[in-house]
C-alpha cells in the first residue's frame, strides 16, 4: 500500500475536552512536508493546544504566507477558516480580518523567510499595531522549499548542507519584537512539546500580539553536523529560562509551587500563566533586563527559551482604535449607515 | 523499566494476539493475507502446518483467537478468523504433493495411539514423515473420535472429516477400527510398540442422580452418548418436547440435533444467569436462531415419572445475589416449577474414564482418578506412555488436542531416539522487513473500517429437512474480500532502533491510535500514567527502548491498540522504525535433531 492518509480509527479512551471533542477532531489534512520536519511537531502542538483550550473549530482563523511553514495551516483544525496570503503579507491579512471580526482566534503561521526577509516590514507593523493574534514563526534557518539556501535567521558560522559557511549576522525575531514593544515574546523548540503547548495556549489567550519563535529543524537541509539549527545542536544549546504553565480561568491552581519560584500572571479573561523560573537571574517582566539577558545568552551560543517577556494589560489594536465592541458583521445597518443627515454632519466636519 | 528485550521469542509473538491465543500458534495474519491474494492452497498449508485440520477447525474450532483479536479493542467485533480458515479449506486446490514425503525406509520404531481423535491423528501426522510406523486403535467403526460422534453433521459434514483424516491415513497409518483396547498392560507387553500415546478422550458423560432417574431411564439420555447414537444412526427420533439440562456447547449440539429428529419444543435449562453460561456465544446464537428457548435460574430437582413413563421435570427456581464484579455471593430458592417433557438430555459435563488402564504398573493417578501427566512433555509417570487431548487434562477442545498431539509427538520422538523427553527445542522468532520504498509496504497497511461480515445460513425452512444439511454456507467471495481487509496485520511488527532516532516526534504525532510517547524513563506503573493515551490494558505490554541519543529519554509504545498501519515507519526520517513481519517458529517433532545424527544434542 502506498501513501495512506492517517486512518480515522482512534484510541477508544482518548480524553475529551469541554466541547466533547478529542484531539483527533482538531486535526487537518495529512502533512506533505518531509518526514521528520519540525513543523509537523509544531502542528501537533497546535492541535493539542486548540483541543486543550476547547476552541470551537469554526472560531479559529489560520493565516499564513509562503514557504514550508506556511503549509502548516492545512494540517490542523480543518474545521477552521484558512487564508494563504502572498509571500510575507500574512500580517496585513490578519490585521484586516481581525479588524472586521475581533471575536475569532487568529493564528498566523510563518517561517523565517516569510517573516524575516520578504515580510519583515509587515511583521514589525503587526507588532506596532498590537494586533490580537498568535504569531508563530517556524524557524529553521534555511529556505527549505528552494533547496536549503541560508535564510535571514541563519547564525554566523553555521554550515549549509553542501558546505558553505554563513557570514552574515542573523535577524533574531525575539530581540526585534522586544525592541518593538511586543507584550508577549516567547521562544521554544519543536522538539519540546511540554514547553511549547502551554506557550501556545497562553499566546492564544493573551490579549494583543503574541510571538512565539519556534526553532524547528529542517530535517532535509539543515539537520547535519555544523548546522546550528539541527535537532542535536538545538538540544545541546537550548536553555529553558522560564517554564510557563497555562491555567485556564475555570481551574484551580493545583500544582504546588515553592514560594518565590512561581510568578502568576493574570490574563484579561482571568486565566493565568504561572511562570516558573529555571534561570534564577531572569526576570520575564522586566523588558530591559530580559532583553539584555537574552543577548548575553546568545553571545554564549545559548538559545534562551520559554516565555521570555510578558506584559499583560497592553492596549491592543481595537482598544487603541476605538472600534465597535463586536464583529462588524453584527453592527446593525442603522448604526453602520449614518443617514443623509448624519452624512451631512460628517462632511461638514471636513469643510 | 528496563529496555524491552525484543529478542525474547515471546515478545513479538504476544503482539500477534490471535497467534498467541491459538494453542497451536497458527500464523493467522499470514494466512489471511494469502486468502486476500486468492492463494487459498498456500493459506491452507500455513494453517495445516500448525493446526493440521483447517477444514474441520474452520467450522467447529472453539476459536480462542477471536476474543483475543486486537480488532475487538479498536472496535467491537473480531476478525472472523475461524470462518476465513474455512474459506481457505473450501477453495484450496490439490495440496497433497506439498505434504512431507513419507520415507520408504522406516526407522524401525513403532508407536501406537489409542483412540482415533484429533490428538492421535496429530501424533501420526508428525511422526509418519520421520519414518515411524504408527498404529491407531479405535473402538468405533469410524475414525474421528468426538469430531465424528459428538459434533453433529449439520455443523461438520462427514466429507470434510473424511478428507482431512484421510490425508493422514494416506501417509500409511495402520488404522484399526472396531479395536477397543481392554488392557494397557497387554498392549504394552504384547504389542511390540516403542511408545504408547493415549488419546482416548473424555468419553464419560456426567450423570444426574435425582429422584425418578431410574424409573424414567428410557427417556433420559446422557448427552454425548446420545449424540454418538445419533451420529451412528442408532437413534433416529426423539419426543416432541425435550429438555436439555446444562448450557455448554454439548447442550447446544443436543438441542439443535433434537430439532432435527422431530422435537418441536426444545428448552435448554440453565441453573445460573446468562453470563455464567459455558457455551460459546456463537453457539448460543445459532441455537437461539433455531428458536431454542434458554431458560435461566432453574435448578433440576426431580424427574417426574407417572405410570412408568417420564412426564417432565421439577425445578427449583433460583435467585442469585451478585457483587460488583459479577460474582455470585448468595443463592436462594424462590419456588418450584414443573416443565412437561417427553425426553430429557443431560449435558452437564464429561469426564475421563480409564477402566482399561491397570493401576499397578507405573501409571499414577491423582485423587480425581486422572492420570498424572507432565504439562510440557505429556508423559505419564511411566516412561514411554504419553497422554494428549481430553484424556490428558480433561475436556478442552479440538485445537488443544492438536497442540497436545504436536508436543507428545516431540516427546515420543525423543523417547524413541533415546534422548531425554525434556530436551526440546525452544521457540524462536525471526523478523523480515516489509519495506518496499519510501511510502510502500508489501502488505495492505491501510485501516479498513469495514464491519464484520455475517456468514450466510441455510434458511430455517430448509435446514431441518435432513440431519446432515450444513447450516453455515461459508463466506461469499465478496464477503471474503471485505473480511480479510479487517485483519490488522499484527504480525507486521513495529521494530524500533533507538540509536537511529533523532527525537523529531514525527511518529508520535502521526500515530492514529496514540500508541507512542517519548518521555523520561520510569517504573512501568508510573510510565503508564504518562503516556499520550491511557494504557489501562495491563495484559498488553509496553515496549520501552534503550535511552535515546539526544536527550536520554525513552521511546515507549503501548502495544494495546496499535493498528500496524506503518505510519510511524513511513514518517520516520531515519528509518528508526521499520515494519517487519514476525515468523514464530513453534517447534514440532520434525524440527528436533534428525535421528540419523544422534551426536547433535540440544541443551
Amino acid at each position: 500500500m502506498t501513501f495512506i492518509p492517517k486512518p480515522k480509527v482512534r484510541h477508544p479512551s482518548l480524553p475529551k475536552n469541554d466541547l466533547g471533542f478529542t484531539r483527533r477532531d482538531y486535526e487537518g489534512a495529512l502533512t506533505t512536508l518531509c518526514a521528520g520536519c519540525g513543523h509537523d511537531s509544531i502542528t501537533a502542538a497546535l492541535i493539542e493546544a486548540c483541543w486543550g483550550l476547547s476552541l470551537e473549530p469554526q472560531n479559529v482563523v489560520k493565516l499564513s504566507g509562503i514557504g514550508c511553514s506556511s503549509k502548516t495551516t492545512a494540517y490542523f483544525v480543518s474545521g477552521g477558516h484558512g487564508f494563504n496570503a502572498v509571500h510575507g503579507r500574512m500580517p496585513s491579512i490578519a490585521t484586516g480580518a481581525n479588524a472586521a471580526n475581533r471575536e475569532l482566534h487568529y493564528i498566523g503561521i510563518s517561517g523565517d523567510g516569510d517573516t524575516l526577509s520578504i515580510g519583515l516590514g509587515q511583521f514589525c507593523h503587526a507588532i506596532r499595531r498590537n494586533v490580537n493574534m498568535l504569531y508563530l514563526i517556524e524557524n529553521n534557518g534555511v529556505y527549505g522549499l528552494t533547496k536549503g539556501q541560508f535564510s535571514a535567521s541563519a547564525d554566523i558560522g553555521t554550515r549549509a548542507k553542501k558546505g558553505d559557511v554563513n557570514q552574515q549576522a542573523p535577524i533574531d525575531p525575539v530581540q526585534l519584537a522586544m525592541t518593538l514593544g511586543a507584550g508577549f515574546v516567547a521562544r521554544s523548540f519543536s522538539g519540546d512539546k511540554e514547553q511549547l503547548v502551554p506557550l501556545i495556549k497562553a499566546g492564544l489567550r493573551h490579549q494583543g500580539f503574541a510571538l512565539i519563535d519556534v526553532l524547528s529543524p529542517c530535517v532535509t537541509f539543515n539537520d547535519h553536523e555544523g548546522s546550528t539549527k539541527s535537532y542535536a545542536y538545538t538540544r545541546e544549546h537550548y536553555e529553558p529560562a522560564v517554564q510557563a504553565d497555562f491555567i485556564p480561568f475555570e481551574r484551580e491552581i493545583k500544582a504546588d509551587y515553592a514560594e518565590g519560584e512561581a510568578l502568576p500572571i493574570v490574563l484579561h479573561d482571568g486565566s493565568r500563566i504561572v511562570l516558573r523560573k529555571i534561570d534564577q537571574g531572569y526576570d520575564p517582566t522586566d523588558r530591559i533586563a530580559a532583553a539584555a539577558h537574552i543577548q548575553e545568552r546568545l553571545k554564549a551560543n545559548e538559545f534562551l527559551t520559554g516565555l521570555l517577556y510578558v506584559e499583560p494589560g497592553q492596549r491592543e489594536f481595537h482598544e487603541v482604535n476605538g472600534t465597535p465592541a463586536g464583529p462588524l458583521n453584527r453592527v446593525p445597518y442603522e448604526k453602520l449607515s449614518p443617514g443623509s443627515k448624519g452624512l451631512e454632519k460628517i462632511i461638514s466636519r471636513y469643510r | 523499566m528496563k529496555p524491552t528485550d525484543t529478542r525474547h521469542p515471546d515478545y513479538y509473538h504476544k503482539v500477534v494476539d490471535c497467534q498467541w491465543a491459538c494453542p497451536a500458534h497458527t500464523d493467522v495474519p499470514e494466512y489471511i493475507r494469502l486468502i486476500a491474494q486468492g492463494r487459498f492452497t498456500d493459506a491452507y498449508m500455513v494453517n495445516r502446518e500448525a493446526n493440521v485440520f483447517p477444514g474441520i477447525l474452520g467450522r467447529v474450532c472453539d476459536r480462542p483467537c477471536e476474543p483475543a483479536c486486537r480488532r475487538t479493542r479498536v472496535e467491537q467485533k473480531p476478525v472472523a478468523i475461524c470462518r476465513l480458515k474455512r474459506v481457505a479449506a473450501d477453495h484450496k486446490d490439490e495440496f497433497r504433493a506439498r505434504l512431507p514425503k513419507i520415507p520408504k525406509l522406516r526407522n524401525g520404531r513403532k508407536v501406537v495411539c489409542v483412540g482415533a481423535g484429533p490428538a492421535s491423528f496429530t501424533v501420526a501426522n508428525d511422526l509418519m514423515p520421520l519414518g515411524y510406523e504408527v498404529t491407531i486403535l479405535e473402538q468405533l467403526a469410524e475414525p474421528g473420535g468426538l469430531m465424528r460422534s459428538n459434533i453433529p453433521s449439520f455443523r461438520l459434514p462427514q466429507s470434510v472429516l473424511d478428507e482431512e483424516l484421510g490425508v493422514i491415513v494416506g501417509m500409511g497409518v495402520d488404522l484399526r477400527l472396531n479395536s477397543p483396547v481392554r488392557s494397557l498392560r497387554e498392549l504394552l507387553e504384547k504389542g511390540g510398540f516403542d511408545a504408547v500415546f493415549v488419546g482416548s478422550g473424555a468419553p464419560k458423560g456426567k450423570e444426574l442422580k435425582l429422584p425418578g432417574r431410574a424409573e424414567g431411564g428410557a427417556n433420559i439420555h446422557i448427552g454425548i452418548t446420545w449424540l454418538e447414537s445419533v451420529a451412528f444412526e442408532h437413534v433416529k427420533a426423539i419426543g416432541g418436547r425435550v429438555l436439555i439440562i446444562g448450557v455448554g456447547n454439548t447442550a447446544m449440539d443436543c438441542c439443535r440435533t433434537s430439532l432435527r429428529l422431530g422435537a418441536t419444543d426444545v428448552k435448554v435449562m440453565a441453573r445460573k444467569p446468562r453470563q455464567f453460561f459455558k457455551a460459546s456465544d456463537w453457539e448460543l446464537e445459532d441455537a437461539e436462531e433455531e428458536r431454542v428457548e434458554i431458560v435461566v435460574n432453574r435448578s433440576p430437582k426431580a424427574f417426574v415419572v407417572e405410570g412408568g413413563r417420564l412426564r417432565g421435570m421439577m425445578f427449583d427456581v433460583m435467585e442469585y445475589d451478585l457483587d460488583a464484579r459479577g460474582r455470585i455471593t448468595a443463592e436462594r430458592m424462590t419456588g418450584e416449577e414443573f416443565l412437561p417433557a417427553d425426553d430429557v438430555i443431560l449435558a452437564i459435563g464429561q469426564e475421563n474414564a480409564f477402566p482399561w488402564i491397570e493401576r499397578d504398573f507405573g501409571i499414577e493417578f491423582d485423587k480425581w482418578d486422572v492420570p498424572k501427566v507432565d504439562p510440557v512433555t505429556y508423559e505419564s509417570t511411566r516412561p514411554g506412555v504419553f497422554f494428549g487431548g481430553d484424556s490428558a487434562f480433561g475436556p478442552k477442545n479440538i485445537i488443544w488436542a492438536v497442540e497436545h498431539g504436536h508436543q507428545a509427538a516431540i516427546s515420543i520422538h525423543q523417547h524413541c531416539q533415546g534422548e531425554p523427553v525434556t530436551a526440546r527445542l525452544a521457540p524462536g522468532v525471526t523478523l523480515q522487513s516489509r519495506k518496499m520504498g519510501m511510502h510502500e509496504w508489501s502488505y495492505s497497511n491501510d485501516y479498513n473500517p469495514a464491519e464484520r461480515r455475517l456468514v450466510p445460513h441455510v434458511s430455517l425452512k430448509e435446514r431441518f429437512k435432513k440431519l446432515n444439511i450444513e447450516v453455515e454456507l461459508g463466506f461469499t467471495p465478496d464477503q471474503t474480500a471485505d473480511e480479510v481487509q479487517r485483519c490488522l496485520n499484527c504480525d507486521v511488527q513495529t521494530v524500533f532502533e533507538a540509536k537511529l532516532c533523532i527525537e523529531c516526534d514525527a511518529c508520535v504525532d502521526v500515530c492514529p491510535t496514540d500508541c507512542l510517547t517519548i518521555t523520561h524513563g520510569g517504573e512501568e506503573a508510573d510510565l503508564r500514567t504518562r503516556l499520550k493515551a491511557p494504557a489501562k490494558n495491563l495484559a498488553q505490554a509496553l515496549f520501552v527502548s534503550e535511552p535515546l541519543r539526544q536527550t536520554g529519554r525513552v521511546m515507549v509504545k503501548d502495544e494495546d491498540l496499535c493498528v500496524h498501519c506503518g505510519l510511524c515507519a513511513e514518517r520516520c526520517p531515519t528509518a528508526a522504525w521499520d515494519m517487519q513481519k514476525s515468523f514464530v517458529h513453534w517447534p514440532h517433532a520434525e524440527d528436533q535433531p534428525a535421528p540419523c545424527h544422534p551426536q547433535v544434542k540440544t541443551a
